[in-house]
């Protein structure tokens, strides 16, 4: 009888205007994302009133040729811009920490600019980049035609990354480093089994970011992308401007579970849903 | 402690030197090129001149355009306004529920967070469009009330879709849990203590949220409403998809630039005087919070 005991005066959380507001915050972040699933397996094309259940709509996006090439080139930008946003991540964070250097604050200040400068600068500056400074020569084979693509994306999720595993390498004990040093170890080395291990799950969390940030975006891509090179949500969006259709709620619910399914991934790899919460020392 | 740069070159180089040269080569050239731009003039269809000309600032300033830009900011004011508004009691519900449901909740609220902004904002076209769900449910109702004997005139669908109020609702729904998280994280690291001398010295639970929890939780919430404000400012996707003709935002105009108008130029203009705008949030954030430290450290 638990639910008997009187409320605590800090006790928000069991106070019912609280909770009634908390209630209705989470419908309306979730109710249109669940009409949107469901309706993806309505048999009615006018996508309202409920006429049975079907799985057409689905086979429906595994027949459309030209989603599945744009589905397939998010997943192969995402994959590849997140290995290298990882990689360049790792090494400003491990830069900034580990040294002194000239003009280190602007540094810090230009690396975090891709952060908060609005997507749609960024974008027209890639646009702007990729047609007349560099052209990105068209007609090459899949995937270096997505080149200009991966760029974009990895210019804006490395500092992204860097700030993750910069968070985490201030709990690094610089003793375990200089006793490596001592015992023999060389630079690489040391990067390779000390401070590597140590960022894992930094790099575990800022791949997963960057993974996300990569799929999830639209802006920027719509800027660099060209007429062959159409990613999942630049094509998403060409069928929204014409109307709404189970074959994009299909699609789209598509998406969601891959979403969930990396979010639960990232989180089981970090401990689980309390410890990343509550910190994994 | 941190190691001299000089006493290291080589692992400095193999270290900073990459990302380094990537950041300068892909980022800031890119946007050098477009700030110059913004000081030139379109010739013929491809060509531009950087001829030092201040023109695009200057159109920048007619009515047209600022109009937008006060649109903008006043859309962005709004969003963040209505997001801490529905934020805040979530935040406090989220920081003193128990461990487990505070996992849950948190959770919860970052799951819309990760999903892609567009299936977000598509979800959302499909629940307020003409033949949305809103609009399908109340014209049921409508029915049934006719049925039942009131003459009522044909059921006419609420305009919900492609308006301003489409684009502000969009821009709380896609940013809330930007600003709930923060909220939560700063609320989460008071002393609670505090709240709860408030509250026994007689305070009211409104009294002590605002004169005990808002000013100790202040910079976190201020870093929250710029989190919040920035992206709403810079806005494409919502107000491109749920706007009407009159709810064009600053980015939508960027975009015509460059994409239709083909007037890059003005357009450079334009996205660098949106960058200004965020440095000037950001800036003032930054101040105010800076202003609060050396106050609680007097």
């Amino acid at each position: 009888m638990r639910r008997r005991e009187p409320v605590a005066p800090l006790d928000y959380f069991r106070r019912w205007p609280i909770r009634l507001w908390l209630a209705a915050t989470m419908v309306f972040l979730y109710a249109p994302l669940l009409c949107l699933i469901a309706f993806s397996f309505n048999e009615s094309r006018r996508n309202i009133v409920w006429t049975g259940f079907t799985l057409d709509w689905y086979g429906r996006v595994f027949q459309n040729g030209s989603l599945l090439e744009a589905f397939g080139n998010s997943l192969t930008i995402a994959a590849v811009s997140t290995l290298v946003s990882v990689v360049l991540g790792a090494l400003v964070a491990v830069g900034l920490w580990r040294f002194r250097f000239p003009f280190k604050p602007a540094f810090e200040g230009v690396m975090a600019l891709p952060i908060v400068i609005p997507e749609i600068c960024m974008g027209v500056a890639m646009l702007v980049f990729f047609s007349r400074v560099i052209p990105w020569p068209g007609g090459m084979p899949w995937p270096a035609n997505l080149g200009a693509i991966i760029i974009a994306h990895i210019s804006f999720s490395f500092p992204f990354v860097a700030v993750i595993v910069r968070a985490r390498l201030a709990s690094f004990n610089r003793e375990l480093e200089e006793a490596a040093r001592d015992l023999g170890a060389g630079e690489f080395r040391i990067f390779m089994d000390i401070l590597v291990p140590h960022m894992r799950p930094a790099l575990i969390a800022g791949a997963l970011l960057a993974f996300t940030l990569s799929l999830d975006d639209f802006v920027i891509t719509f800027f660099t992308a060209g007429p062959d090179t159409v990613t999942f949500p630049v094509k998403v969006y060409s069928m929204v401007r014409f109307s709404v259709t189970p074959e994009v709620n299909a699609a789209s619910t598509l998406l969601v579970l891959l979403t969930i399914l990396l979010t639960t991934i990232g989180l089981r790899l970090q401990g689980g849903p309390v410890a990343s919460t509550q910190g994994n020392h | 402690m941190e190691q001299e740069w000089r006493q290291a070159k080589r692992p400095f180089a193999a270290i900073i030197g990459p990302p380094g040269f990537w950041l300068a080569l892909f980022f800031l050239v890119p946007l050098a090129i477009v700030w110059a731009y913004s000081f030139g003039r379109t010739l013929g269809l491809t060509d531009i001149a950087i001829t030092g000309t201040l023109d695009n600032y200057a159109r920048v300033m007619d009515p047209v355009y600022l109009d937008i830009f006060v649109k903008s900011l006043g859309v962005a004011a709004l969003t963040t306004l209505l997001c801490l508004i529905i934020g805040f009691p979530v935040a406090l519900a989220i920081t003193f529920a128990p461990p487990r449901a505070k996992a849950w909740l948190l959770m919860l609220v970052m799951l819309p967070f990760w999903t892609n902004l567009l299936v977000r904002t598509y979800a959302l076209m499909a629940v307020l469009r003409n033949e949305g769900y809103v609009n399908t449910v109340l014209g049921w109702g409508w029915d049934g009330l006719r049925a039942m004997g009131l003459s009522l005139s044909a059921f006419q669908p609420l305009p919900l879709l492609h308006n301003n109020f489409a684009v502000v609702l969009g821009l709380v729904y896609v940013n809330l849990p930007f600003l709930i998280l923060p909220l939560y994280a700063a609320l989460d690291r008071l002393d609670r203590s505090m709240i709860e001398a408030s509250l026994d010295l007689g305070a009211g639970h409104l009294r002590t949220m605002r004169e005990i929890v808002v000013p100790l939780a202040l910079p976190g919430i201020l870093s929250g409403l710029l989190i919040t404000f920035v992206p709403a400012l810079g806005a494409y996707l919502t107000p491109d998809l749920l706007g009407g003709p009159d709810s064009q935002m600053i980015a939508n105009v960027i975009e015509r630039q460059f994409k239709r108008a083909n007037d890059w130029p003005f357009g450079a203009a334009l996205s660098f005087m949106l960058m200004y705008l965020t440095f000037i949030a950001i800036a003032g954030q930054a101040i105010v919070a800076r202003r609060r430290r050396a106050r609680a450290g007097a």
